[in-house]
């Protein structure tokens, strides 16, 4: 076998094992899609009137308007849960035992980042499925529904890499918990709820230059028929940077770290 | 002591069996403390060996170093015939790590857990699931192979950790303080275990803070302290190392006393509970010499004790002051004024 296929075996190994881990506590995946979903239902039907008048349209029309932001805010959030499985498994003495193993360094956090991946895009399918049930139309063709995939998952990818570093610079689990908070609250502060334009100068700014705009711009331009512009590409862009970067951090906090 | 000298000492091949395990001036310090300070090792193959030291003497650091966990600051060694520092991954091929707290993964069963190990090693299905079995009826936790670690007693936690260490069929295993924490009974298991690896061929390098688990497993004993190695030898040849085992004379009667004084010139006097300690060993021929001269001179002792040193007497002297760490200098705690 070639180092590739080293590499490849002993990744999936530990997706497997990741993967196991989720399926044995489902309640961590479907945590991280009960969120949006109750987002979903806190938007629409306790604010969606009146935000939706704000917007010039009703409850259905805000609903069209939110559900694209409140898929990227799960995407965003569910990723970060990756922190605690990281830093929670630093602290057991496994990692040690695996570091004292012939195997391909990266497959431990690979086998993390692609685990976690795999369990928001699955939770995501849940948010969709609830949207639909709750009266979300989307005019996307096929064609447009897997590039809608194919974004959220640059997405889970890049905010899950960078939540394995902060996974792996906290100390305790707590910690570690607590970090990702940021990044989750992100999407608030961009055009997930409300349009950017809506808001004070300052923050308005903020908002537009953000990552997480022009990602929620992009799916809702694939969902929903807006227009997309350059939003496609800046998102791209940011996935990419966000992904290198966690993934670099990580690897370098992985390989100098021994806890214990 | 120079450290960087000799990349590989591998002078007398002759007769020597092949060192499983060598070390050459290894150093490491975490920032201005220094916790090892050029230690040196050879432990041939097939032996068991023991790195013996009170906490913070660098024992569980020298087990990190040699199992490529961390990297040294100075010297060189080789495990199984590999580097650490070239060659850590041929290292880690032909070792066995088990920390001083059980490396499982909790959320997976012991079964589980075993197959983990097996993947990683490549093994193939079929020969992961069969090793697996193997494992889980040699340590005799078949019948909880369902049941998550996380539920499992820290001895049953020591067995499976022993398990998974050993799916790899390691040729040296390092076992960090593989007993603490644990009950007597599950430390005879362990006992036990590790004779029956070494009797494999195994070779097995352990740390220690109990002297007595040195005494029992180990062919050589290093004493660690402060980052130094202070003494290594077999066991008897430690023993023999610090001052002999003596036989302790109390009389009741001054006059017997003060005779008595007069036949063992060299022995240790205390006037105040009228005890001379002859030194010299142990075995019954020394002791019926020595009650022949009670006897000729016609002196009565009221009783007699035999002390053998042990390891607590090595350790104790070897390392200063062991449980207190206080400056307790080179007065051994344990002997009593010696002249």
């Amino acid at each position: 076998m070639s180092t590739l296929t080293y590499a490849v075996h002993d990744s999936m190994t530990m997706l497997r094992r990741n993967l196991r881990h989720a399926m044995r506590y489902p309640s961590v995946s479907l945590g991280a899609a009960m969120m949006p979903i109750l987002m979903l239902l806190l938007f629409v039907y306790a604010f969606g009137d009146s935000i939706g008048a704000g917007m010039g349209g009703g409850r259905d029309a805000y609903l069209e308007y939110l559900t694209p932001g409140v898929i990227v805010m799960g995407v965003a959030a569910g990723a970060m849960s990756t922190s605690i499985a990281v830093c929670s498994d630093m602290t057991q003495g496994i990692v040690n035992r695996f570091r004292t193993m012939n195997i391909t360094r990266s497959s431990f956090m690979t086998g993390h980042v692609v685990g976690s991946v795999v369990q928001t895009m699955v939770s995501m399918v849940l948010v969709v499925a609830f949207a639909l049930a709750i009266g979300f139309r989307s005019d996307a063709t096929p064609l447009e529904w897997l590039a809608a995939a194919g974004l959220l998952t640059a997405i889970a990818f890049a905010v899950t890499w960078l939540s394995a570093a902060l996974g792996l610079i906290s100390k305790t689990v707590e910690s570690a918990s607590n970090k990702p908070l940021l990044v989750q609250f992100l999407p608030f502060l961009g055009s997930a709820f409300v349009p950017a334009g809506s808001m004070s100068p300052g923050l308005r700014w903020f908002a537009e230059n953000q990552p997480f705009t022009p990602m929620t711009e992009t799916l809702r331009g694939l969902l929903s028929g807006s227009a997309i512009g350059d939003n496609g590409w800046i998102s791209l862009a940011w996935c990419a940077g966000i992904s290198l970067g966690g993934y670099l951090w990580s690897r370098s906090l992985f390989n100098s770290t021994t806890k214990r | 002591m120079p450290s960087s000298v000799m990349p590989t000492p591998r002078r007398g091949d002759g007769p020597r069996p092949p060192a499983a395990v060598s070390a050459v001036g290894l150093r490491k310090s975490y920032g201005d403390k220094t916790v090892l300070d050029g230690i040196d090792l050879r432990i041939p193959a097939g032996s068991v060996f023991a790195l013996l030291g009170p906490n913070g003497a660098g024992k569980t650091t020298t087990v990190q170093i040699l199992s490529t966990l961390v990297a040294a600051d100075g010297g060189h060694a080789q495990v199984a015939g590999h580097d650490i520092a070239a060659s850590p991954d041929g290292v880690r091929a032909a070792i066995g790590v088990t920390g001083q707290f059980s490396a499982l993964d909790d959320l997976l069963t012991a079964e589980e857990n075993l197959i983990l190990m097996a993947d990683l090693l490549r093994l193939g299905k079929r020969e992961g699931r069969f090793r697996a079995q193997e494992l889980l009826q040699r340590f005799d936790i078949a019948d909880v192979a369902g049941k998550r670690a996380a539920t499992f007693s820290g001895g049953m936690r020591r067995r499976l950790d022993l398990a998974m260490m050993l799916v790899g069929d390691p040729q040296v295993i390092f076992l960090d303080e593989p007993t603490t924490g644990l009950d007597p009974r599950s430390r005879r298991t362990m006992w036990d275990t590790v004779r029956s690896l070494v009797a494999g061929g195994t070779t097995v390098f352990l740390t220690t803070q109990y002297l007595e688990e040195a005494d029992q497993l180990a062919d050589r004993i290093a004493v660690l302290d402060k980052g130094r190695i202070v003494a290594e030898g077999t066991a008897e040849q430690l023993k023999a190392q610090i001052p002999g085992g003596h036989v302790r004379l109390r009389f009741t009667e001054t006059a017997d006393y003060e005779r008595a004084v007069a036949v063992f010139p060299g022995a240790a006097t205390d006037e105040e509970d009228l005890t001379l300690r002859v030194a010299g060993d142990a075995g019954l021929d020394a002791l019926r010499a020595l009650l022949d001269r009670l006897d000729t001179a016609g002196i009565s002792a009221a009783d007699l004790s035999v002390h053998t040193p042990d390891l607590d007497d090595v350790f104790l002297t070897l390392t200063g002051d062991g449980a207190t760490g206080t400056g307790a200098h080179d007065t051994p705690r344990t002997k009593e004024n010696q002249r």
